[in-house]
């Protein structure tokens, strides 16, 4: 090999990653995410540069138009699709890069902005913008795609009426669910990326175990005879499963990934890590689970009006079990009339 | 909608009670309506919530799932436990705007052919009132 040669492998070696960052309809949470790797995010930029991060660095939509296809190595794209600009960005970033990855629950399932297919713009934006307590808006302005003012037209994105994952609205190659996702996971996967040992495409970079399966609390037969909330448990026992204890916990039908980390400070899980691999839906598989275990105690002698009583011990189904994923279940949206 | 809607429903049958129930309405020739499409489970327990909300997803405009009466389960208990999932599964549809009752619950035994006939009578004429789910006219 020649010198030259030798020197040009050197300098492509060399060549740092081209990463970007973009947030969606998200709460911000997963761009402490990223910062939340510690002194590991100095390894990170050893190894790639930032092109793009609209929270931490002043580069406009225009400069990414102006890149070339395919000149981002990994695009980092938390939160869901709810509004045009989200929509535009996405098909961009997918367009410039070259691994375009989920980041946390949002862009993944869909997270807690997904709940708001349980209405539509209208109801959306009646709550934010008229009919709220602290609002005073007599002339009832909500925000317009176009407003006509004498200085000329004025545009603002489009609203859609249904929040969307990532993937129901660009080709997505990779997954990192939870809400945020944990450093661990985080760095896994800035370093199978840098590794250049990534799995196939359309992976989700967690383990395929439930959280179930990471929490160390002692689990045993599992029958309850009524469900409880947190507040409501006098004192819960650190040690002990906490649906035996009656607390509705995702565990059973979520991804684990996250050490069990909510179930150590003693809250239950409420399922950011999305469904567990093979289950197309996560809050189904998490009602069957929950059905076969309340109430069996003399389930033979038991009537269907006190069936009934236990059941409507659930408030909240849609918010209970689909509280990251309504997007991306099989019944995605509420039927409005 | 028009006057020619007919509803199309699905039928998970246990394979030790209902399915036998069914088989029984069809040798003795009871007539019930066609717009039931039977699919035999070996227990009215396999039934996962997943599998009617897929159904009514795809546009399946009724889901019937039948089992063993109390008591009669093969396997014990796997009635008990559909009886409560459908329950908890009805709630969750009032809350995504589907009428909870295209979901059926119905204890029909190996003996009772003529049960079965009613029974799928009854809810064929129960969602053709409803009307077609709403599920398709979203997509």
């Amino acid at each position: 090999m020649t010198e030259e040669k030798k020197d040009k492998i050197e300098t492509e070696k060399k060549k740092k990653l081209q990463f970007a960052f973009y947030w969606a309809a998200s709460c911000g949470g997963c761009e402490i995410a990223v910062l939340d790797i510690d002194e590991k995010i100095l390894d990170v930029v050893e190894v790639a540069d930032i092109l793009f991060w609209p929270v931490a660095l002043d580069t406009k939509y225009k400069d990414v138009e102006a890149m070339k296809d395919g000149s981002i190595d990994v695009c980092f794209f938390n939160g869901s699709i709810r509004t045009e600009e989200q929509e535009h960005l996405a098909k961009l970033l997918r367009k410039k890069s070259k691994v375009l990855v989920a980041f946390g629950s949002c862009a993944v399932n869909g997270g807690i902005p997904g709940l708001a297919n349980l209405a539509n713009r209208e109801e959306v934006f009646n709550v934010a913008y008229i009919d709220n307590p602290s609002t005073y808006n007599p002339k009832r302005i909500v925000p317009k795609k176009l407003t006509r003012i004498k200085e000329g037209k004025l545009t603002l994105p489009e609203f859609y009426d249904t929040v969307k994952t990532l993937n129901q609205v660009v080709d997505v190659d990779y997954y990192l669910p939870g809400c945020p996702p944990t450093p661990d996971l985080i760095i896994d996967a800035v370093n199978s990326i840098v590794e250049n040992r990534l799995p196939p495409k359309g992976a989700v970079l967690a383990p395929l175990k439930s959280v179930c399966d990471e929490c160390p609390r002692e689990k045993y037969e599992k029958k309850i005879s009524e469900i409880k909330r947190v507040y409501e448990v006098e004192s819960i026992d650190p040690n002990k499963c906490l649906l035996e204890q009656g607390i509705i916990c995702m565990g059973p039908a979520t991804r684990g990934g996250c050490n069990a980390r909510c179930l150590d400070a003693n809250m239950p899980c409420t399922g950011c890590g999305g469904p567990t691999p093979n289950s197309r839906d996560q809050g189904a598989k998490m009602m069957s689970a929950l059905a076969s275990i309340l109430g069996i105690e003399e389930e033979e002698k038991m009537s269907d009006e006190k069936v009934e009583e236990l059941m409507d011990q659930i408030v909240d189904p849609v918010g209970t079990f689909y509280k990251y994923g309504l997007p991306s279940a099989l019944i995605n949206r509420r039927v409005m009339r | 909608m028009s006057k020619e809607f007919e509803p199309n429903i699905i039928g998970f049958l246990c394979n030790w009670c209902s399915y036998a129930g069914a088989d029984l309405a069809g040798t003795s020739r009871i007539k019930y309506p066609p717009n039931i499409k039977s699919i035999r489970v070996m227990c009215s327990g396999r039934v996962d919530p997943v599998f009617i909300l897929e159904a009514l997803q795809k546009g399946a405009d009724g889901v019937l799932v039948a089992g063993c009466h109390p008591g009669d389960c093969h396997y014990q208990s796997g009635n008990y436990k559909t009886n409560r999932r459908i329950k908890l599964l009805k709630k969750l549809l009032m809350e995504m705007g589907i009428e909870p009752n295209r979901v059926r619950f119905e204890y029909i035994s190996a003996s009772e052919g003529k049960k079965f006939a009613q029974v799928v009578t009854e809810f064929v004429e129960e969602i053709r009132r409803m009307g077609a789910n709403p599920l398709k006219q979203m997509k």
